[in-house]
């Protein structure tokens, strides 16, 4: 397991070298030019070659490329100031720290895709369950069609019906906002509410579609029948056997979805006005904000191995077979 | 612990009723599945019996209905799609109508089945210990540290080397062979009075074959239980049976004892298997004698004798009533057939064509 | 054409149609941290020599990982050797590539186990008949589909179907059609591989009198490749006992199975279910221990020491070669220190290794004394 672990872990860093300087290298393919964004409108050229050597754009692209590689583990000194490690850099666009900036945003994400994540897997396994003990029966039925409505309707869509009902017109829940822990924890669990419903039904109704075919598909399995032959209740089979089947299909489906929504769910923000980490993205590549790009790209590549390798620890956990091999 | 020097002792437990007649009773059994083409009939008016400490082996080839039959004693069957009518009572308990609850006290307790692929029917997930033990404490109210036991206990009956260790490896570390003991052992633990060996052998090599029926049938030596063996393989029932049925297309064509069936066989089916499989003691200059044509769909299956269509003798019975009237097999007897061909005509055509294919005794 | 049938016509006379002198095939088995590595092998055939005569049928028993099916593959060129050598005609086919197998590949045709699996579900049935005269541009007199009714008539099955798809045919009609694609090119040597195993038993008997009537009429030869010990007995006039990649005893079909020296070959012959009740105690009993040893490390010397009962310490040090022993007849061939008596009748006492059958038939042995 520890092997496993490692190896894994060795696989990742290779992959978020490469991610890194793919991205880094991109950004110099584009034809904006970040000195000339940040100059504002009354521009001279030697405001330009200011700006470029301040924001390090003068050096070749191997050695700024190194820079930023060396900041993000030991820190560095730029012309505008010290950058204690994580260094990210300074953001070009408003010349804070970027680091600030990702920690000033990710609690909202962070919020938004736990919260999220843990309803739609909630909902979602739990209705796949009952729908697969009910199988063929009214609920089951019922299920399935609204799985089916849930699967097809888009955030966009849905989160300004529910703001309109839930909070415009009964005002029984929060339009959305973003939350502050440590100072109103009770506003910030209502503020995501709505945010987290309305995230969570595009995925739970995959999942309960999902657990219900996976656990269709593991009754009908040899070990399933041979427990019952032993006088196992249906009801612990289906729980101890087919669900431990089930788990490592369930598993591997999730860890792909939160990885997802960890690295901030764009269209959720917007519609709910909240200022993630998607939202944060999606301006720093409209202003060419080359470190925060490389900052918000390197971060959801982290956490994207980082599930891989848990779902395939977990993996393991479940599976003897792969376990012991 | 106990259980094993009571069953050592012999017939049944404390708490089970004197067994008066057969221990498992089967009584005109209709078995049938709903699917999309239509309706399978897969059971067809089936009945037998099987008495304590007997083996009836149930031969046929695949869609016979000898599995789902079986299934069905067992309660096992999706109740979605299938139908069942007729008795089937086991110990003076009728089993058809009763409930799940009943039937689940009844399945690894009193009867209990052992499967064929032994790779498919031990769950991936759980020690071959926590497998045998599971049964065992939810039908002898043992303690998870007396069940542990017990599964080691019997992990050594079956020839698992030191089950103190085996006991909690993951089925996937046992060869195929041991999985099938390991499976057996979880069939036998809280000592079942029925055993359902559904093809127990067919995935193992010929000398592991051997080994694991010859383990059944000194482990029913010991403990008294009633087995049927499901099998395609008559070289398997020549070994195990006492008594055999033969199925085809879900009904009993010919029952008697292993000797009648596999020396004098009085059913055109029943000849037709036996002639047409090699031996290791028959001439080798005589070609096989294949039944021609394949098993009928149960979707449809033929009218009167389900076999005349393959029949080599069905033209010389008058009227075509082969064809037309369903042969009747009598109920209560031992030795029975389902043929309309003459007496007399029989025993020619089996001194025939039939007695020299079956070889001598010795090879 | 037509072929010699007796059982056992003096081997000179005829010629090696295919000679396999000390073949081998190692699988790798990959393993290691951080970078992978070669770190064994299963030697699934480990050094085997067999011929097969023109219009012979030699059959190769064996319980599952012996390396029948390797050894088939590898005489059908599908896998490639690790030594040894394979001749057919006398012409060295061992490493030949593409290019040179092309002549001699219709010549070595494969019947497959599962019959379903090997045929295109796409393709209709006369599609896949013509399949390899299309490959090798053949054109028979009277046209490619003329020639394929006739191989579906030959192989049982109605020309008529020529434009049905495999699903519609049943196991056994498919394995016909299976039969009627490796006609198609007039081979010499069909390597079949456990070509019945899949069947019903009532076709299986269809299967086999097919085969054995092409290989009298036609003249082919067959390695006949399965664990069934009855059908093989029935198929083929030499048989070969394979166990953990190598050849323990090969002999006529008389010798292997009256007459067997191997202790192997005797476990096997014992343990092979007769259908009938009387062969229980008219033959010896020998039920073995255990399973097969991993052929990644098999046993040193004999590899069946491990599970014989006639094992000393010269089985460990020592590979028996395989050899005309004292009393076997010519062509008679076991690779044996210690063989058995050329007898399978009953003994005075059965040979019982395996610890729980022991153990349970003394208990029973006690109480009925």
């Amino acid at each position: 397991m520890l092997r496993f672990l490692v190896r894994r872990v060795l696989g990742a860093l290779v992959i978020l070298l490469l991610i890194s300087a793919i991205t880094y290298f991109l950004f110099f393919f584009l034809p904006s030019d970040p000195a000339l964004l940040s100059c504002g409108k009354n521009c001279s050229p030697q405001n330009v070659a200011l700006i470029r050597k301040n924001l390090g754009l003068d050096l070749p692209i191997w050695t700024q490329y190194w820079h930023f590689m060396v900041g993000i583990f030991a820190g560095r000194d730029m012309p505008i100031g010290h950058c204690p490690a994580p260094c990210f850099g300074y953001s070009f666009a408003d010349q804070q720290l970027v680091w600030d900036t990702i920690a000033d945003r990710y609690p909202t994400t962070l919020s938004l895709a736990i919260g999220g994540a843990t309803v739609f897997l909630c909902v979602g396994v739990g209705l796949g369950l009952v729908s697969a003990w009910q199988q063929g029966r009214a609920f089951d039925r019922i299920a399935s069609g609204v799985s089916l409505v849930g699967n097809s309707v888009q955030i966009y869509f849905l989160g300004p019906i529910a703001i309109g009902l839930f909070a415009s017109s009964w005002h029984v829940l929060d339009r959305g906002h973003d939350p502050d822990w440590s100072h109103d924890p009770w506003g910030s669990v209502q503020g995501l509410i709505l945010p987290c419903m309305v995230l969570s039904v595009i995925f739970w109704s995959n999942y309960s579609r999902q657990t219900r075919s996976l656990m269709v598909e593991q009754m009908s399995e040899d070990h399933i029948r041979a427990a019952r032959a032993k006088g196992m209740s249906s009801r612990y089979v289906f729980l101890r056997y087919a669900l431990r089947g089930a788990a490592a299909s369930i598993i591997t489906i999730f860890g792909i979805d939160l990885s997802a929504v960890l690295g901030g769910a764009i269209i959720t923000e917007v519609t709910f006005g909240l200022h993630g980490l998607g939202l944060l993205s999606v301006q720093a590549v409209l202003r060419s904000d080359l470190p925060l790009e490389m900052a918000v790209m390197l971060i959801g590549a982290t956490i994207i191995v980082v599930c891989n390798i848990v779902v395939d620890a977990a993996y393991a956990l479940i599976d003897p077979r792969i376990r012991l091999s | 612990m106990s259980i094993l020097t009571k069953t050592e002792a012999g017939p049944p437990g404390p708490g089970d009723p004197a067994p008066s007649g057969p221990f498992l009773s089967v009584r005109d059994l209709y078995v049938q599945f709903a699917t999309e083409d239509g309706v399978v009939k897969a059971v067809d008016g089936l009945s037998f019996d099987l008495e304590r400490g007997r083996t009836l082996g149930i031969v046929g080839e695949s869609g016979s209905g000898k599995s789902v039959t079986n299934l069905a004693v067992l309660g096992l069957h999706n109740p979605r799609n299938t139908t069942i009518r007729g008795e089937i009572v086991l110990d003076g308990q009728e089993l058809t109508g009763a409930s799940e609850r009943t039937l689940e006290r009844l399945r690894g307790r009193k009867m209990a089945m052992i499967f064929q692929d032994s790779l498919t029917a031990l769950s991936p997930y759980y020690t071959v210990g926590r497998q045998i033990a599971e049964p065992y404490m939810k039908h002898m109210g043992a303690s998870r540290k007396a069940a542990r036991e017990r599964a080691i206990e019997m992990l050594a009956r079956v020839g698992i080397p030191q089950p103190r260790l085996r006991v909690d490896d993951f089925p996937h570390q046992f060869s195929g062979g041991m999985r099938q003991r390991a499976m057996i052992a979880m069939a036998l633990v809280c000592d079942p009075a029925l055993v359902i060996a559904d093809e127990p052998t067919t995935a193992l090599d010929v000398t592991v074959q051997a080994q694991i029926l010859d383990l059944l049938k000194d482990l029913q030596r010991e403990t008294g239980t009633a087995i049927v063996i499901i099998t395609h393989d008559l070289g398997v029932v020549a070994n195990t049976a006492d008594d055999v049925m033969v199925m085809y297309a879900g009904r009993c064509v010919e029952r008697g004892t292993v000797r009648e069936i596999l020396k004098s066989p009085e059913h055109p089916y029943s000849w037709g298997l036996l002639a047409s499989i090699p031996r290791l003691s028959a001439p080798v200059d005589l070609p096989l004698s294949p039944i021609p044509g394949a098993p009928p769909s149960l979707l449809n299956p033929p009218s009167g004798c389900p076999f005349h269509p393959r029949c080599a003798f069905a033209e010389e019975v008058g009227g075509g009533r082969c064809a037309t009237v369903r042969p009747g097999i009598p109920e209560d007897e031992r030795r029975g057939f389902a043929c309309h061909l003459g007496r007399e005509r029989k025993r020619e055509i089996f001194t025939g064509q039939i007695q020299p294919r079956l070889g001598g005794g010795a090879r | 054409m037509s072929v010699p049938q007796q059982d056992h016509a003096p081997r000179e006379t005829m010629n090696p149609l295919l000679e396999v002198t000390g073949l081998r095939k190692y699988f790798p088995v990959r393993g290691g941290f951080l970078v992978k590595r070669h770190v064994a092998d299963v030697r699934a055939v480990d050094g085997i020599d067999f011929t097969i005569a023109e219009g012979e049928s030699l059959g190769l028993v064996g319980e599952s990982g012996c390396g029948k099916s390797t050894t088939g593959r590898l005489v059908t060129r599908l896998l490639e050797p690790s030594a040894g050598r394979i001749a057919y005609r006398g012409r060295d086919i061992t490493h030949s590539t593409r290019k040179e197998l092309a002549p001699i590949r219709s010549e070595i045709q494969m019947i497959f186990q599962d019959p379903y699996a090997s045929l295109n579900p796409r393709q209709t049935v006369g599609h896949i008949v013509s399949a390899p005269l299309e490959i090798n541009g053949i054109n028979p007199p009277g046209g490619r589909e003329k020639r394929v009714r006739e191989l579906l008539e030959t192989v049982g099955l109605n020309p008529e179907h020529y434009n049905r798809f495999p699903h519609e045919f049943s196991g056994g009609q498919r394995q016909r059609i299976g039969v009627a694609r490796a006609l198609a090119l007039e081979p010499k040597l069909i390597v079949a591989d456990e070509p019945v195993s899949a069947l019903d038993v009532s076709i299986q008997a269809q299967v086999v009198n097919l085969l054995q009537r092409l290989q009298r009429e036609l003249g082919i030869a067959f390695l006949f490749i399965a664990h069934d010990l009855a059908v093989v007995r029935h198929f083929s006039q030499r048989v070969a006992v394979m166990y953990l990649g190598r050849i323990v005893e090969v002999g006529e079909r008389r010798d292997i199975y009256e007459r067997p020296r191997h202790p192997y070959t005797h476990a096997l012959l014992s343990a092979s279910p007769e259908p009938d009740p009387d062969d229980r105690n008219a033959t010896e009993r020998i039920r073995l221990a255990g399973d097969v040893p991993s052929p990644v490390s098999p046993p040193s010397g004999c590899r069946f020491r491990t599970r014989c009962w006639k094992a000393q310490d010269r089985c460990a040090a020592e590979e028996p070669p395989l050899v005309r022993l004292e009393g076997n007849r010519e062509g008679h061939l076991s690779a044996c220190h210690f063989p058995e008596e050329p007898t399978t009748a009953a003994r005075g006492e059965d040979i019982v290794l395996d610890p729980a059958l022991a153990a349970l038939e003394e208990t029973t042995a006690d109480k009925t004394l």
